[in-house]
């Protein structure tokens, strides 16, 4: 018993009836890393919320370090020595960069003052561990996804955790970035750190996990030794059945233009952006984080102000000032930042889905009636799950509020859909569903944006691929010339006139 | 999918607290006093609390969409001033009925103009609502205390009309009471089954997601604060009914702080994003029902206030408490 670190036996969770984790054993010994894998909704976020006291057990014991514990808040996780980064990045968005990671835990000079300088230059070492530069004194506001991330992971490494649990933390970092933290993680575990590494990239949980235990819908599956278990065997134990081919048959667009984007800038984040987009067609948009994608789909569908560029659909010129001249226009965007931009946590499953097309449903008075039918077509579509329509969306897992998401974004009948990494954070299976999802609403002619990270989905979904290097396009690459190393070469800026 | 059917379901149980309050409230009044259980008295108490239920109607969805009002006093005392004013002039050209219609559009009008001012101050000016309307507060109330020299405004005396509405009844219920009822109908129904009730909830959740969703956030804001300067119209028309005449000092003071309790009282939160109509009137009977009860027992005026503050502060802490246990998160 004394060798573990962690122990929980028939752990289970209820939310008002609906039963997300169910019976679940785990141990951890001091030192080792365990990969906690599983699809959107398996519970690998749950369990890990009730080791960090953020929700209580319906059922269960956990023991730490041999003894039994009750973890009835985070607080009382922390002081046991337990930490974890979140998926959803937990920051103070207008304060600096010491002060979110030392909240709650500040250094004090006589135990009154802040000892602000002592802060800074712990943050400072902490920073260098993590080979990143960020001045302490940065607002987190100002900074990009991938630095909340660092913080995020310099927070945690602040507190001197015997159990750190990292909840899909690479998902918005970049190779170099996922490098430097495996080395950091290598290191913690030689100094008897123990962790559970929450990710949905296989290849990354066979790399730096011991073990690896699978969850599907709640319930334990398998646990094995990363070294005897494939990346196949993993996804096909999450899913529970064997695998088909993961992206659609690509589908010819048509030769007319449906859009056309002409000298697009923005001040000081968007330079002189032109492309065009056929009918039917899947254009990606790769480059790497802050290269000023997102910012580009929020200035054609009329978030942010444009300082130049005209934009033409269907031949004819249109003037889109706000999201609501988007929508008329047939423009519908999945936004990337899902619980900040794309859904309405404390709403129910049909207020968001009607949230966009609620014109569609009534001039003043809403059909109801109208709004539940479509809701359910879009649950059975989506294989959306949830207890009942009227199930606030906080009660939904990641990969489920992506799907309302969608349909959210899919219910005014966009003829043009910008996807602003609709994969993210969600599992194999998923991620599948929504290829495919993607490829049929091309062949009925819609066409498509699809802005990602990820090179493998891009290369795998996109009939052409723009290239956005520093708010410029630094290139458009097609047929053959779609591949990783090409890709990168622009978006670094080895190649491409940026 | 299954859906739930059953009404206990359909019907959130922590939603039901001020309604328990209300009948708890309700029994012990009735113990406490034999004239309480008379009609004579309750109506008196729905009538009494209907001024500032009115505006706590429009109050709801200002707090809904996240903002707060604290104008409407001063705004009642404004728009029932300049109503009579107009009214004193109205009289000598046209008949008193006519003079009346003409001088409510005018009310009807000054309100709205004055939640129109404050919705402007917030959305275009981008001030925080509680600093804007800190300011409209001040303005509103000094220039009625200007117009009025500090004193009353009163209507000429030879017409009586505008005193024998806001004090009269109809089918035995006094008229503030009906206006009362039916703003509360129209209003319930604005927030619950139009487009536009949806839009504030939604802008009052996430600002950031409903201007994503292509709605029109200043617009909707704006309209929160129109709706309670129509609100206060109707308020000030009858506060100027009771007596015939507006004190410039005394009408409406206060009146923010009465009708935010009532919204909150009702259930609905001060973070906005969801809110009960039904709520803030059991509210806004709850406060009546206190201040009743009290001068009925004989508890000294004075105290009124420290028993007002006592239940505002149990409510919301009743409140607070049940959401934690519901959502069932240890922190």
């Amino acid at each position: 018993m004394e060798d573990f670190l962690i122990k929980t036996k028939g752990i289970s969770k209820e939310f008002s009836g609906v039963r997300v984790l169910n019976n679940i054993d785990f141990e951890l010994k001091k030192g080792e890393i365990l990969g906690l894998i599983g699809e959107n909704g398996a519970g690998k976020s749950t369990l890990m919320k009730i080791i960090s006291g953020l929700y209580f057990p319906t059922e269960g014991e956990i023991f730490f370090e041999g003894e039994k514990v009750v973890i009835n808040s985070p607080f009382v996780a922390k002081k046991l020595g337990i930490s974890i980064i979140p998926q959803e990045f937990n920051l103070i968005n207008h304060l600096n960069v010491y002060e979110n990671i030392f909240l709650g835990n500040e250094k004090r000079k006589n135990k009154i003052v802040l000892d602000k300088k002592a802060m800074r230059k712990k943050t400072k070492e902490l920073m260098n561990k993590l080979k990143t530069v960020i001045d302490p004194d940065t607002v987190i506001e100002g900074l990009s996804v991938a630095q909340k991330q660092m913080v995020e992971i310099a927070k945690a490494l602040s507190r001197d955790s015997k159990l750190l649990i990292l909840d899909e933390p690479t998902t918005v970092l970049t190779i170099n970035e996922i490098e430097i933290l495996f080395d950091l993680m290598r290191n913690l575990k030689d100094h008897g750190v123990s962790m559970v590494y929450i990710s949905h990239k296989l290849g990354e949980v066979k790399e730096i996990c011991d073990e690896v235990m699978i969850l599907r819908d709640g319930n334990f599956v398998s646990k094995a030794n990363t070294s005897k278990i494939s990346e196949k065997e993993m996804a096909e134990n999450m899913v529970g059945r064997v695998l088909s081919e993961v992206y659609p048959e690509k589908v010819s667009p048509d030769s007319d233009l449906c859009l056309e984007v002409k000298d697009y800038s923005v001040d000081r984040v968007l330079h002189n952006i032109s492309f065009d987009l056929k009918k039917g067609e899947i254009l990606g948009f790769a480059g790497l984080v802050g290269a000023g994608r997102t910012e580009l789909a929020e200035t054609i569908i009329g978030i942010r102000k444009k300082k130049s560029g005209e934009l033409l659909i269907n031949g004819e010129k249109v003037e889109i000032k706000n999201p609501l001249d988007a929508v008329n226009n047939g423009i519908g965007y999945l936004p990337e930042d899902r619980q900040g931009t794309g859904i309405i946590t404390n709403f129910d499953l049909i207020k968001n889905t009607t949230l966009v097309s609620l014109r569609n449903y009534g001039k003043f008075i809403i059909n109801k009636k109208k709004e539940r039918e479509r809701t359910r077509e879009y649950v059975d579509e989506f294989k959306i799950r949830a207890a009942s329509l009227k199930t606030k969306l906080e009660f939904f897992s990641g990969g489920n509020q992506q799907k309302v998401s969608l349909a959210k974004c899919l219910d005014p009948q966009p003829k043009i859909i910008i996807f602003d990494e609709p994969t993210r954070g969600i599992d194999v299976n998923a991620k599948r569903e929504i290829y495919f999802f993607i490829n049929d609403l091309v062949k009925k002619g819609i066409s498509c944006i699809f802005i990602s990270s990820e090179l493998e989905e891009i290369i795998g979904m996109c009939n052409r691929v723009a290239v956005m290097k520093e708010g410029s396009l630094a290139g458009i690459l097609e047929g053959e010339h779609i591949n990783e190393k090409e890709i990168m070469y622009y978006a670094t800026g080895v190649k491409g006139a940026a | 999918m299954p859906e739930e059917k059953s009404f206990f379901k359909k019907i959130d149980i922590t939603k039901l607290g001020p309604l328990v309050a209300l009948a708890i409230l309700f029994v012990i009044s009735a113990f406490a006093s034999p004239y309480f259980l008379q009609v004579r008295n309750l109506l008196n108490i729905l009538s009494q609390v209907s001024f500032t239920g009115m505006i706590a109607l429009g109050m709801t969805f200002i707090i809904i969409s996240g903002g707060i009002d604290l104008s409407v006093g001063s705004a009642v005392a404004f728009s029932g001033g300049v109503m009579i004013i107009a009214l004193n002039g109205l009289l000598q050209v046209m008949s008193e009925p006519l003079a009346l219609l003409v001088g409510f559009l005018v009310a009807l009008g000054v309100g709205i103009g004055c939640g129109a001012l404050n919705g402007l101050i917030v959305t275009k000016g981008r001030l925080a609502p509680f600093i804007a309307t800190l300011g409209t507060m001040a303005i509103f109330r000094s220039l009625i205390l200007f117009f009025g020299n500090a004193g009353n405004l009163t209507v000429d005396f030879r017409y009586t009309m505008l005193k024998d509405i806001g004090r009269g009844r109809t089918f035995g219920v006094q008229n503030t009471i009906w206006v009362f009822l039916i703003l509360t109908i129209i209003l319930q129904f604005v927030l619950n089954k139009t487009r536009y009730g949806r839009y504030v909830c939604a802008v009052g959740s996430n600002e950031k997601v409903a201007k994503f969703s292509s709605i029109k956030v200043d617009r909707v804001r704006f309209m929160t604060y129109v709706i309670t300067g129509a609100t206060v119209a109707f308020a000030a028309f009858f506060a100027a009914g009771r007596m015939n005449s507006i004190s410039t000092t005394q009408v409406g003071d206060q009146y923010e702080l009465d009708a935010i309790a009532a919204v909150v009282i009702g259930g609905t939160p001060m973070t906005g994003g969801t809110g009960i109509i039904w709520g803030t009137v059991v509210g806004a009977i709850i406060l009546g029902m206190i201040s009743n009860m009290l001068n009925m027992v004989g508890v000294s005026p004075y105290l009124h206030g420290t028993v007002k503050g006592i239940v505002i502060i149990g409510a919301v802490l009743v409140q607070e408490i049940g959401k934690r246990s519901t959502s069932k998160l240890s922190n």
